[in-house]
């Protein structure tokens, strides 16, 4: 589960200008062919850097994705709702260490990127800073949350970095189960009785916001997001993904009678474009800097854990195994 | 701790918020390379890796990682350390044009062999060689198995340095058709949703 929500960080553009101009063309000249970039060849730095930052987010966002659904597994409604949400949660650990090898490849250890989530200094998708109030709460993220993921996904899915691109068809196979296991959920809500109706319509009331924020603000168009978009690092801007989201899935949400806290929002018609109230970007960036609902349990769930963990880790190590980097 | 789940707020108190110790080199421990094969009479290709502390333990999570949803006949792993890696190629110059021939004499060691034929696919298993070395493995392998195709990558594994799958571990995948509440297909919402629909729509008439 992943939103382009906080992925790329300001670099001055110079950084391409010192690459090689030879290596550069041949580089790019692949991409444009349709070709992958694999790990042993050349790629300018910045490319790197930037992967190597989306990747891990992407990674982490699947680990702490599973803590707010997590917390519902003892409580879901039933045998077959606690057995397909505990199947949802191992995919999407699952999922993270796929992402952790991928992003290996492009020379980060995971030991680094582990600490790095924990100290604060790498971040995770956003929406996962709310709070699961109710059985309602965990079926949104599991309908809605993951369909947003999957928009980003089948996109970045088509990128340049052959190692990523694979993690990602593998992902995208088991999605498919989360989003038919989420609105199968959803529809029993909705069919259900009043108070059930009632319940998922105020999930939707408070999780509307962080989901509008899922994709992140609108791109400023750069010469760094341009050269992005050329390397095929980021395949569609931030608005690209909300609109396709809000086309794919909005009617759904209608279809079950519920409604949408945003009195703005509809298409318009003649340019295929969503009209919404622009979300309130203040509370996104003070949620991404720390001050959201549930950002220190998160962190504290997962230092807990990997403290608790140390002993087993420290007794099974060998000093005969070694790190190496991953082969593809 | 302050939570709406009770198991978080009874976590006992451990370290500092905030604060890890830098983790030492190894805690993720080793790099294991994993191989699936999808179906019988298929070839061996390449999955990803796992980290694991030894060759044993490799598998168990390679089997979790990668066989924990698609139906396969066999995995196997191997330290990411023994596997023999040749320069990459493009365009139509094969990897085998740019290897030095070893000399290295008659050996009797088994070595897999691994292609990559297409770039952005995976490496494939192309056959098995005998050799004294790896790289005297390639050389053989130019002949018995390339046969003028142009590869972009090649890997030779000895044989010996594999974890394979035992008939006993075959189990693994036997109960995966059984568990249906993980198939997108058992959740068809379908009728009760028509069903919903058309209730709606005779009370609004």
């Amino acid at each position: 589960m992943y939103g382009g929500g906080n992925t790329f960080e300001g670099i001055k553009t110079d950084s391409i200008a010192q690459e090689d101009p030879t290596k550069l063309a041949e580089f790019e000249a692949r991409i444009e062919r349709g070709e992958k970039i694999e790990p042993t060849d050349w790629m300018p730095q910045l490319y790197r850097k930037q992967l190597i930052r989306m990747i891990e987010q992407h990674a982490h966002s699947e680990i702490i994705g599973a803590l707010p659904e997590g917390t519902w597994i003892t409580r879901a409604p039933g045998f077959k709702r606690k057995m397909a949400l505990m199947a949802k949660v191992q995919d999407e650990v699952g999922h993270a260490q796929l992402l952790y090898s991928a992003a290996e490849t492009l020379g980060k250890p995971r030991e680094q990127m582990i600490d790095d989530l924990i100290t604060g200094k790498s971040k995770y998708s956003n929406i996962f800073n709310y709070p699961t109030f109710t059985w309602a709460d965990c079926c949104f993220i599991s309908w809605l949350v993951d369909a947003g993921a999957i928009v980003n996904q089948l996109a970045n899915a088509k990128g340049s970095y052959g190692p990523y691109c694979r993690a990602l068809d593998r992902i995208c196979a088991e999605e498919s189960f989360h989003l038919k296991y989420g609105h199968h959920c959803v529809i029993y809500l909705a069919s259900g009785t009043q108070k059930q109706r009632q319940m998922f319509q105020e999930a939707l009331n408070r999780w509307w916001p962080p989901m509008m924020h899922f994709f992140g603000p609108s791109d400023k168009i750069s010469v760094h997001t341009e050269v992005l978009m050329k390397w095929k690092v980021k395949m569609g801007t931030n608005d690209d993904m909300r609109n396709q989201f809000l086309d794919m899935y909005v009617p759904k949400i209608w279809e079950l009678g519920f409604s949408i806290p945003d009195p703005n929002l509809k298409k318009n018609e003649e340019t295929g474009r969503w009209n919404y109230t622009e979300p309130d970007w203040e509370e996104f960036k003070r949620v991404i800097n720390g001050d959201g609902p549930c950002n220190k349990e998160r962190l504290e769930v997962r230092r807990i854990a990997e403290e608790r963990g140390k002993w087993v880790r420290e007794a099974l190590k060998t000093p005969k195994t070694k790190y190496v980097m991953p082969l593809a | 701790m302050n939570s709406l789940d009770p198991r978080v707020v009874r976590l006992p108190k451990v370290g500092e918020e905030g604060k890890i110790f830098p983790k030492a080199p190894l805690d993720q421990f080793g790099t294991f390379e994993v191989f699936v094969q999808p179906k019988e009479g298929k070839p061996f290709q390449h999955e990803g890796i796992v980290h694991a502390p030894n060759l044993e333990l490799a598998y168990v999570l390679a089997k979790e990682t990668f066989t924990r949803r698609f139906v396969c006949v066999s995995i196997y792993v191997v330290d990411t350390r023994d596997v023999f890696v040749s320069p990459m190629t493009d365009g139509n110059l094969s990897a085998y044009e740019v290897l030095d021939e070893a000399k290295d004499g008659v050996g009797s060691k088994n070595f897999e062999i691994y292609h990559l034929v297409k770039r952005g696919k995976q490496h494939v298993h192309a056959g098995s060689v005998t050799a004294a070395s790896h790289a005297g493995a390639m050389s053989k392998a130019k002949f018995e198995l390339a046969q003028g195709k142009v590869v972009y990558n090649i890997w030779a594994i000895e044989t010996s340095s594999i974890r394979f799958t035992m008939p006993e571990d075959r189990e693994f995948w036997l109960t995966l058709p059984e568990k249906k509440f993980r198939d997108a297909a058992d959740y068809k919402g379908g009728d009760k949703l028509t069903k919903f629909l058309e209730k709606n729509q005779t009370m609004k008439n």
